[in-house]
């Protein structure tokens, strides 16, 4: 019996004896109770009695079965019971995005479903759910519309089954809040009363969806149904996972990336109280891909125990290959083949004649260090590799698939034999896509012949990244006697993330590039865009908006210091550059863009653009009088087929940076739940700033010099601003991503602001004062 | 090297209101007690050496780093976990975080809670400022910070009823 069981999650929200409870705002208390209006779900009372009734948690009608026992199963998203309770597989991981909400409202929206009756199940990475790899800010902009026909294919079939039932036209019956009500007699059926009859029809090929002024649950803000569970402390993420006769366990790695044990001691770390066993596991090959890294696990009766007998083993380690890796030199590298022509990536006009006539030029390098993801919660799993050959995992994973796929490579055994539960992720931002720390405890497993929860120390967490490249940009323009830009080079070097999956790889890949590089919006008569080549030492990965971090920051900087360098506002400069509402299709070959979209539907519309920027603008106040050193910054970003403008209000004194608001204007098309995307933009807002701030990883003879929070600081609440986030209503328009496009224009719309108050630019993160004042 | 030769002792612990018995060594953290030997599993690791908050509990009611708590130095002393802060999650803070929304992953809020209530229960009516400074050893990469702040002062309003 298993403590943890993720799709009874949602079913635990009404615990013995609890008070009466409704987790709801007033406000959305109204809106809900309108909308429940002849439903079977009591609302709720509240417990208190005075006017200011105290909100207490809602009464959901805790489901009798399960999803397995079922009878209506349209589609492999969606089961109906005969007692109403309807089941929603969320084939998405979630990580604090809110797809656990997002992704069951749209398809209980177009059901009619009754929200009060919906219960979430997790799916397990199961192929019949499609790719699960939840990364790259797109659950709902590619899924969208397939959602809303499963939610749709099914409420055709129950009105289709009242309508059998009744023997009146289809036409006569219309589906509302878990009833489909024949309209000329006012007749209802409940749709449980339907489930036996609908699960005898044939799934519509297109079912009708419903027109958006009639979506109930797709535009509105829902709470997130986890909350409950999340702040009593009963949420399962992959670290609170248990199985019967488990054991711990921690891996102790070669602190150089291609390294391996060369001799070892383990008589002490065997001799720490409750430890059990040390095993050896295989050195990594290189290239790294998804593979566990190798070196030393102690396996022992509790997490501590593994922790202390790491620190007594002693090991001798070959370093490898890497052991000369060096931030320092590496960081020269990397500008000096920045500033050498590289390979020509987007070209338009002729830049050297304009530069030879330039009234004036700018210069300059930009520096973005490698970045390391930290999630709160640490990489971490349970697999139970059992006697019959199978292995059963529960882990907080991105990509259950590609972490089935490396648990079988690591055990040799069919991917058919690896069941991948999915828990909740306690953070991820693309480090949870590597299923490196899976696969771990998969092979230690294996050795032991029981379940394995295997926990990496936030040390190991910061050491064994998949980091955020570091890069070195260049940039040059020239000016016209007008101040207008004429000409511009562009050049980025950084080492790929192909370079982790395949060997002697020293330029980025053209899906990297078009994070922010060739999609570059300006409206410039003469560029150059290249790329430089850099090696590899490490392992590098996708972290929250990848490359365009380096790209939306050397793009937005260069264009303050283009403002700076002409005498004009920031603002008005960048949407000079913008140039004219117009599409940037053309920037893509074929039918794809950037980002996978089909560029029928979508648009890379600088139109839309300059909306944010002017509404970042109008939001803040730009323009108004500010006290002596404080002033405000400005960037905008295209990435995820989404729009994000921001406007920083910081000011500078006696050398300290303050941050004190954040105005950030999303266009993302159409949304599913508008507090989620502020969320996701408030958050996207600390981190930036904590990679404008603080982030900084360096090595040193191949080993990270970083280790835990004293060194690798994130974003404290008390240096958090004020932030405003503020969403244009584009309905009508596909949606775009939500969790990465925030994260951009952060570092530069504080560097802007940096530049308007000292005058002088920065051009290297993390912000170090000495050299902006 | 540091090599524990300490041995395993036996502790009467009370958490959240129950007596607990466990076989430990004395210098083993709380956290690993309380996660581990006990089972309870919404206290948190986050960072192990006191400096992200995610593993709050109080020690007769304040707020404490149970990662660096050794469980020699809790005998004779109430702990509560997040499990124990309310019966029912009626705690004003648990409300006021689902009433704004407050969680993303997730993950810190259980820590935040605590370190919260902790504070709280000498400053009920608290200002930005006393926020700022109470949870600033909280960390949350998700970045729910301005929802902490309009949080708190939510439950320091229902607490007031």
């Amino acid at each position: 019996m298993f403590l943890f069981e993720h799709e009874s999650l949602a079913a635990t929200l009404t615990l013995p004896e609890a008070p009466t409870i409704v987790n709801l705002s007033r406000r959305a208390f109204l809106k809900r109770t309108a909308l429940a209006a002849g439903s079977t779900f009591v609302l709720g009372v509240f417990s208190g009695c005075n006017d200011k009734s105290q909100p207490v948690w809602a009464t959901r009608i805790p489901p009798q079965g399960t999803l397995a026992d079922a009878g209506f199963q349209p589609n492999v998203l969606l089961g109906l019971n005969q007692a109403g309770d309807v089941f929603i597989v969320c084939p998405r991981s979630e990580m604090g995005q809110g797809i656990r909400t997002g992704m069951p409202a749209v398809i209980a929206d177009e059901l009619e479903a009754d929200w009060s009756r919906v219960t979430v199940v997790q799916a397990d990475g199961d192929p019949k759910y499609g790719k699960q790899d939840t990364d790259g800010s797109r659950s709902v902009r590619n899924h969208f519309d397939a959602w809303r026909a499963a939610g749709a294919a099914a409420r055709a079939m129950l009105v289709t089954a009242a309508a059998q039932t009744w023997d009146t036209p289809v036409s006569e019956c219309v589906a509302k809040n878990h009833v489909v009500k024949h309209t000329p007699t006012g007749r209802e059926l409940a749709y449980g009363e339907l489930a036996a009859t609908a699960a005898t029809l044939e799934a519509p090929e297109s079912p009708p969806m419903k027109p958006r002024e009639q979506w109930r649950y797709i535009g509105t803000e829902l709470n997130g149904i986890d909350n409950r569970n999340i702040v009593t402390g009963q949420a399962g993420f992959g670290i609170d996972a248990r199985a019967p006769g488990m054991v711990y366990a921690s891996v102790e790695r070669c602190p150089v990336i291609g390294g391996r044990v060369k001799k070892y001691d383990s008589k002490a770390a065997l001799a720490v109280p409750g430890v059990t066993h040390v095993i050896p596991l295989p050195a990594a090959t290189l290239p790294p891909a998804f593979n566990a890294l190798g070196g030393l696990t102690v396996v022992a009766t509790n997490t501590w125990a593994t922790f202390k007998g790491r620190e007594a083993l002693q090991i001798e380690w070959d370093l490898g290959p890497n052991a000369t890796y060096d931030s320092k030199p590496y960081r020269a590298a990397l500008e000096k083949s920045a500033r050498n022509r590289g390979k020509e990536i987007r070209s338009v006009g002729n830049i050297t004649p304009v530069f030879e006539q330039a009234a004036k030029t700018v210069e300059a390098v930009y520096h973005v260090p490698m970045l390391a993801h930290a999630p709160m919660e640490p990489p971490n799993s349970l697999a139970w590799v059992k006697e019959d050959g199978t292995c059963e995992v529960w882990a907080p994973t991105q990509d259950p698939q590609a972490a089935s796929a490396t648990v079988a490579k690591a055990l040799g055994i069919d991917v058919e034999k690896v069941t991948m539960h999915v828990t909740l992720l306690g953070g991820a931002f693309g480090r949870k896509s590597k299923p490196d720390y899976i696969a771990e405890a998969a092979l230690v497993s294996k050795a032991v012949k029981a379940p394995v929860k295997l926990t990496w120390r936030r040390e190991d967490e910061i050491q064994f990244d998949y980091y955020h490249a570091p890069s070195a940009q260049y940039l040059k323009a020239a000016l016209d006697e007008q101040g207008k830009t004429t000409a511009w080079i562009h050049r980025t070097a950084f080492p790929s993330i192909s370079a982790t999956f395949s060997p002697n790889v020293t330029y980025a890949s053209s899906g990297e590039l078009g994070l922010g590089f060739t999609t570059m919006p300006f409206d410039i008569a003469n560029m150059q865009c290249e790329n430089s080549p850099a090696e590899a030492h490490i392992r590098i990965g996708w972290m929250r908006s990848v490359c365009n971090i380096q790209h939306g920051f050397a793009i937005n900087a260069f264009a303050g210091e283009l403002a700076h360098a002409a005498g004009r506002d920031q603002k008005e400069y960048l949407l000079d550059l913008i140039g004219p509402p117009r599409s940037l299709n053309a920037l893509f070959k074929g039918e794809r863009g950037a980002y996978g979209e089909d560029l029928k539907r979508y648009t890379y519309d600088t139109g839309r653009l300059r909306q944010v920027v002017e509404l970042a603008a109008e939001k803040a106040g730009w323009g108004k009088e500010m006290p002596e050193g404080h002033g405000f910054g400005i960037a905008v970003h295209y990435s995820f087929v989404s729009y994000v403008a921001q406007v920083v209000h910081a000011s500078v004194k006696d050398g300290q940076v303050q941050v004190h608001r954040v105005d950030c204007a999303v266009d993302c098309g159409t949304y599913v739940n508008p507090d989620r995307v502020k969320a996701q933009m408030e958050g996207a807002v600390v981190f930036g700033l904590t990679l404008a701030l603080h982030g900084n990883i360096t090595a040193h003879k191949g080993a990270v010099e970083q280790s835990n929070f004293h060194d690798y600081p994130l974003l404290r609440i008390s240096e958090t601003p004020e932030i405003q986030v503020h969403i244009v209503e584009n309905q009508d328009l596909p949606p775009g991503g939500v969790g990465e496009p925030g994260v951009p224009p952060v570092a530069p719309a504080l560097t802007n602001a940096i530049l308007n108050i000292t005058g002088k630019p920065v051009r290297e993160l993390p912000i170090r004062l000495e050299e902006a004042s | 090297m540091n090599i524990s030769m300490e041995t395993v002792s036996t502790f009467q612990l009370s958490v959240n209101g129950q007596a607990r018995v466990v076989e430990a060594p004395g210098e083993m953290p709380l956290l690993w007690v309380i996660r581990d030997l006990i089972g309870l599993t919404g206290t948190k690791f986050g960072c192990g050496i006191g400096l992200c908050g995610s593993c709050t509990v109080h020690l007769d009611g304040n707020a404490t780093r149970s990662c660096v708590t050794p469980v020699s130095a809790v005998v004779g002393k109430e702990v509560t976990t997040i499990e124990g802060l309310s019966e029912d999650g009626s705690h004003p803070l648990q409300l006021a975080w689902n009433e704004l929304n407050v969680p993303q992953c997730g993950y810190c809020q259980c820590g935040q809670i605590m370190n919260a209530a902790g504070w709280m229960s000498k400053n009920s009516d608290p200002t930005p400022a006393d926020i700022d400074s109470n949870q600033s050893g909280n960390l949350c990469r998700c970045g729910t910070y301005p929802r902490i702040r309009a949080a708190i002062l939510r439950a320091a309003e229902i607490g007031r009823r």
